[in-house]
């Protein structure tokens, strides 16, 4: 019967001693290790909290950033296509410039070459002018160094004067 | 790899328990005669009922081991309320148990044994051997005692008012403050890494602490009210559980069979219930009262309802009580029965005793295992039931 038979003392240390250590326990280790616990669950769902948001808050500026690389896309392939134009606007219209200058400048050297030829044959006329002048000269004189050719020469201009007069 | 070890740390361990075992009931027929006291019959062969028993109740002395004549325990003081003030003496007075203390007029001790047979004893107290206060203290015939050499229990004189140090309340003591210095260090570290994840003996009890709060308390009592009651459930399942624990160790300080002593279990119990009752409210009482949904003729004029509803409230504690002192002591019983298997076989033959012994500690050590096991699932039954308690008693009505 021993083994069902409570003891006194036992009841009475038992009661003392646990209810000491329960209200120790409870007023003082307790409240501090749920507290703890609680805090730090509270901690960690705030944190997952506000790491779901930053997830779709990067979610949201991904997909603002394609958005807006799709417009710097299109943009710069807008820009590349009126650069192209103008390009190719300018190389034709350079070209025909370019063409225009060039008939200019061989229009104004075509021009030039005349006028420096013309230039060029007139002073030529007037050099082989000259030139005939001084020769004329001296076979002129060469001719009347002789008194009958002077005379001569005379006669046929006096001939050739009266028959104008005549 | 890592097992291997261990397990051979166990083997030597029990090897170690068993053979020291077998050297105190051996030697147990010689210390009798020596402490010159005749107690009749301590057992001539080794009874493994009286040993077992031995090892699962309470004792006025912690023993610890006996090795031939050589006896170690721990004397513990006895306390005990003697017409209108206390005596305190040593157990070690009673030499384990085997002679009385006896007190002259003035309450003081009478030193038996050292002096021879004393001449004016007025009363005298003695761990009692059979009879209905088997192990416990009780008055003695001083008159037998100091003629012919007999313990006879004064069964007139009633029974003294025992507060005695006991080996189970040394136990109490030291698994409260193991519980006390755990507690507080795991709260200091709360404290202490605020926010942080959990680290060491912290992080080890953490599940529990949860487990309770969350899986016990939370669902059995409801989102509402739960919280009130943690501490208390939080304290019931580390105090059973860490003291089934200890009682699994076979040596000193644990081999206290605390969980398994029906006081222990008792006091626990009146706790639950004391709570359970207190936090009663209206919706509580008026189904044990007043119990709806049954026919009037069941409670008017014979109140068979109220009486069976206040039977339930009683058998509640009860069955709290026996479960776990139920559990825990046939626990303790089996594991020692295979250890006592042994001693029975080598009795018989000494070679049939070492053969028996690889048979026995195997199993021995299964049992052990399952102990383990047992002893968290009663701390968890213990702490469910006293939740769902409360539970019923903080129900709203719906």
């Amino acid at each position: 019967m021993e083994l069902v038979n409570p003891g006194l003392g036992l009841i009475f240390w038992m009661t003392l001693s646990f209810g000491i250590v329960l209200f120790i326990l409870s007023k003082y280790a307790w409240p501090l290790i749920l507290g703890g616990i609680k805090e730090r669950e509270e901690e960690i769902n705030n944190s997952l909290e506000s790491a779901r948001q930053a997830r779709e808050e990067i979610k949201n500026l991904q997909s603002n950033n394609e958005q807006l690389l799709k417009q710097a896309r299109e943009e710069r392939d807008a820009l590349m296509r009126e650069a192209r134009e103008l390009k190719d606007d300018m190389i034709v219209k350079a070209k025909s410039q370019a063409d225009q200058q060039a008939k200019q400048i061989i229009e104004s050297a075509k021009a030039a070459i005349e006028q420096e030829k013309t230039a060029a044959l007139s002073d030529l006329k007037n050099q082989v002018a000259g030139l005939s002048i001084e020769i004329a000269e001296k076979l002129l004189k060469a001719e009347l160094s002789k008194e009958n050719k002077q005379k001569e020469l005379m006669d046929k201009l006096i001939g050739e004067a009266g028959q104008q007069l005549n | 790899m890592i097992i291997r070890p261990v397990q051979s740390v166990l083997v030597a361990l029990l090897l170690f328990i068993t053979s020291s075992l077998f050297a105190q009931h051996a030697s147990e027929n010689e210390a009798v005669e020596h402490d010159g006291v005749s107690i009749e019959s301590h057992d001539e062969a080794f009874n493994a009922g009286n040993m077992i028993l031995e090892h699962i109740v309470d004792a006025y002395e912690w023993h610890i081991l006996t090795y031939g004549d050589f006896h170690l325990s721990i004397p513990l003081p006895i306390i005990v309320y003697h017409k209108g003030s206390f005596i305190t003496f040593l157990s070690s007075k009673l030499h384990h148990g085997h002679s009385p203390a006896l007190f002259d007029e003035n309450k003081d001790l009478i030193h038996a044994v050292e002096q021879g047979a004393p001449e004016h004893p007025v009363f005298g107290l003695a761990v009692m051997h059979e009879g209905a206060h088997k192990g416990k203290l009780a008055y003695i015939k001083v008159a037998d005692y100091v003629n012919h050499h007999v313990i006879v229990e004064d069964i007139e004189a009633g029974m003294p008012t025992d507060l005695s140090i006991t080996k189970n309340v040394v136990s109490l003591w030291i698994s409260l403050i193991l519980i006390l210095v755990i507690f507080f260090s795991v709260a200091k570290s709360y404290k202490k890494r605020k926010g942080m994840a959990p680290k060491g003996l912290q992080s080890a009890l953490e599940p529990f602490i949860v487990f309770i709060r969350d899986d016990i308390a939370k669902e059995s009592i409801g989102e509402k009210k739960y919280e009130k009651y943690v501490p208390y459930l939080l304290t019931i399942f580390f105090f059973i559980f860490f003291n089934n624990l200890l009682g699994l160790i076979p040596f000193f300080p644990g081999g206290a069979n605390l969980t398994g002593n029906i006081a222990i279990t008792m006091v626990l119990a009146l706790f639950t219930f004391i709570i359970t009752t207190v936090s009663g409210n209206k919706n509580y009482w008026t189904h044990i009262v007043n119990t709806p949904g049954v026919p009037w003729w069941l409670k008017i004029p014979m109140p068979l309802m109220p009486i069976v509803e206040l039977m339930g409230l009683i058998t509640k504690p009860f069955v709290l009580m026996v479960r776990l002192f139920a559990n825990i002591t046939a626990g303790h019983i089996i594991v020692l029965g295979f250890i006592s298997l042994i001693f029975i076989f080598g009795n018989m033959h000494p070679v049939a005793g070492y053969g028996v012994s690889i048979v026995s500690i195997a199993f021995s050590i299964f049992l052990t295992f399952l102990e383990f096991l047992v002893a968290l699932i009663q701390a968890y039954v213990f702490t469910l039931l006293s939740a769902l308690y409360f539970g019923a008693a903080t129900e709203e009505h719906h």
